[in-house]
């Protein structure tokens, strides 16, 4: 007998008592199960939730394998740069190399190893007590959660943040599809709330920075957004900010990846074009009119502001979490506003709030991920004065014609 | 208790769980968000509550046939203000500290709408006897979570409870800490009283199924 008849004797064995969900869970992980549907007429489409999620995954992995060998590419730069060596860049010599990758493997699969792991068993424990059958709806979060912490979180601060989020964040308001608030930020937020030593300043960045404070062996590992709030030269150049080689949040650093992801996600229709388009006009809105405002001399270089004011608009979508945030983060179908119109707004504000965050908070440079949680609280009411909107414009035509 | 009837017990023991003036009621949270980062604070200010609230209600209880309804509110504005400056005046004298870590809530003691929502409902149309012991019995359900909410969020946020370090000195890492814990600042944040508050109203109303409201 195979495995899959066996698991299938075992599911019917199984049936009614309070484990089922948990092992029907990998069941169905693992196969296709035997039970179809029962009369009646029902319309076929391939994307189920499982599938939306898969895609989702797949256009992660090259920010994960990114994320992976810039861990080790910005550890062992930030050390030659501390001791002085300069060497020339290549992405073959210096980056895809085995040392690279292998800070990668014991960094980063942990991180996504604790998130899966705790993530899941917290599903299913709630799977269990609630009698409903597992859903699919961590396994795009799962692998969220490691890309947009720094590299060095704690594994068990991590473990702590992935049970409130799931817990707090998604199961109170009733599982899968029925959260205000993106489970993945929530995690953020209470790592960023709750322990705020490791998630920002400019040491938690690099891998090993942290250990080597006050060591001769001391390393930086500012981002490019703190060099800036801080008013500081940024040492690195265009190119490498694109494609993401600088240090950042494990995934969120390479908007080249990023922006490939999204063509795939807006290719398979899974992401929406409208919010990832819109989150960067809005990004770039604000970011003119604080250029704008630099330009007229309203702010000058001894303004605490000044730094991350005068950098250039086109600059701010692609340094920091924005690109991320915009197609990963943003786009998220049950957070996000639902009508066309709603999503240019909520696109829109996200952006604009991201950057006025930015500027204006220099002790912690970056607010992506708070503009989306606050966004994410307004996408209903959005959505509600679009709809009312459309009601009243319908109205008033229908009166116009009999009138 | 042998002291109490029956009836009389039901006022004590009622608003300790299932009609628990912050986690059925929802009334007073302000406060319960506020000052609660502290287990101390927590506890001085339940016992702060449960003077007001026992003594306003005695007072109230027996005014209650000659004050005119058309001021009641006036008269009662005026008792609790009266016992919440005792309260006041007695923290500043000994305890100065707490007295300042609390400050502005303990004159807002007036305005928590436990103490108005009990004088109208309760001590209005009832004997004093009976109004002390639903004063004090709602003073102590509110007092309770109170305490629950302060013992968490001063243990995890601060790592101290009543100012005693039982998870060891975060500074020299001694304890839980040489082990590479931390204290969670977001405890210490008055979002997270709400929560806390949440999840003990979820527990409550996860054990007992007939506090479920129907839709």
């Amino acid at each position: 007998m195979s495995l899959k008849q066996n698991l299938h004797n075992l599911k019917e064995k199984y049936k009614g008592t309070k484990m089922a969900p948990a092992f029907n869970a990998i069941h169905t992980f693992l196969y296709l199960p035997n039970e179809v549907t029962h009369g009646g007429t029902h319309i076929k489409a391939a994307d189920d939730l499982k599938r939306t999620m898969n895609i989702v995954i797949m256009s992660l992995i090259p920010c994960l394998l990114f994320g992976m060998f810039n861990a080790g590419y910005q550890h062992y730069a930030a050390i030659e740069r501390a001791q002085g060596i300069t060497s020339e860049f290549t992405v073959l010599g210096s980056f895809l190399t085995w040392d690279n990758l292998w800070i990668g493997i014991i960094k980063v699969l942990p991180l996504v190893i604790v998130s899966y792991g705790v993530g899941l068993l917290v599903e299913f424990i709630f799977a269990v007590i609630k009698g409903h059958e597992v859903e699919e709806g961590y396994l795009v979060t799962g692998m969220l959660v490691p890309l947009i912490v720094p590299i060095d979180t704690p594994l068990w601060m991590l473990a702590v943040a992935v049970v409130f989020g799931v817990v707090i964040g998604k199961e109170v308001f009733g599982g899968t599809g029925m959260n205000i608030l993106n489970p993945a930020l929530t995690i953020r937020a209470f790592l960023f709330f709750a322990y705020p030593t490791w998630m920002s300043g400019d040491k938690v960045w690099v891998h090993d920075a942290v250990n080597r404070v006050g060591t001769a062996d001391a390393i930086s590992g500012e981002t490019i957004l703190g060099s800036y709030a801080q008013n500081q030269e940024v040492i690195y150049s265009t190119w490498d900010k694109f494609a993401g080689f600088i240090p950042g949040s494990v995934g969120e650093t390479s908007t080249l990846l990023i922006l490939l992801g999204a063509a795939f996600l807006i290719f398979t229709k899974i992401g929406s074009w409208r919010i990832i388009v819109s989150t960067f006009i809005g990004a770039a809105v604000m970011g003119l009119i604080f250029n704008q405002i630099v330009a007229a001399e309203i702010i000058t270089d001894s303004s605490k502001f000044y730094g991350l004011m005068n950098t250039v608009w086109w600059e701010h979508l692609m340094i920091g979490g924005l690109a991320f945030g915009a197609v990963f983060m943003a786009t998220d179908p049950v957070t996000a506003s639902q009508t066309n119109k709603g999503k240019w707004i909520y696109g829109f504000l996200i952006g604009f709030i991201s950057i006025m965050i930015r500027v204006f908070n220099p002790a912690y440079p970056e607010g992506v991920f708070l503009a989306i949680l606050l966004m994410n609280v307004f996408a209903p009411t959005i959505d509600h004065y679009v709809v009312q909107g459309n009601v009243k414009r319908r109205l008033k035509r229908t009166k116009v014609k009999t009138a | 208790m042998g002291l109490l009837s029956k009836k009389d017990a039901v006022l004590l023991t009622d608003p300790l769980a299932d009609n628990n003036p912050i986690t059925i009621q929802v009334l007073g949270i302000c406060s319960a968000l506020a000052i609660t980062a502290e287990l101390k604070a927590s506890i001085v200010m339940a016992i702060s509550v449960m003077f007001v609230l026992g003594l306003g209600n005695v007072v109230i209880s027996l005014m209650r046939n000659i004050i005119p309804s058309k001021i009641r509110i006036i008269v009662q504005l005026i008792v609790v203000a009266t016992l919440v400056i005792i309260v006041d005046l007695v923290l500043k004298a000994f305890a100065y500290e707490l007295s300042k870590t609390l400050s502005v809530f303990v004159g807002l003691i007036i305005t928590n709408c436990i103490i108005m929502g009990r004088f109208e409902a309760f001590a209005l149309g009832n004997g004093p006897w009976r109004s002390f012991l639903d004063g004090i019995g709602n003073a102590v359900g509110y007092g309770v979570i109170l305490i629950i909410v302060g013992f968490f969020r001063e243990l995890l946020g601060s790592g101290t409870l009543l100012g005693f370090k039982v998870l060891g000195d975060p500074i020299e890492k001694t304890g839980l800490y040489a082990i590479g814990y931390e204290n969670n600042g977001f405890m210490l944040l008055s979002p997270m009283a709400l929560i806390v508050v949440g999840i003990i109203i979820w527990i409550q109303r996860s054990k007992n199924k007939s506090l479920i409201e129907e839709n």
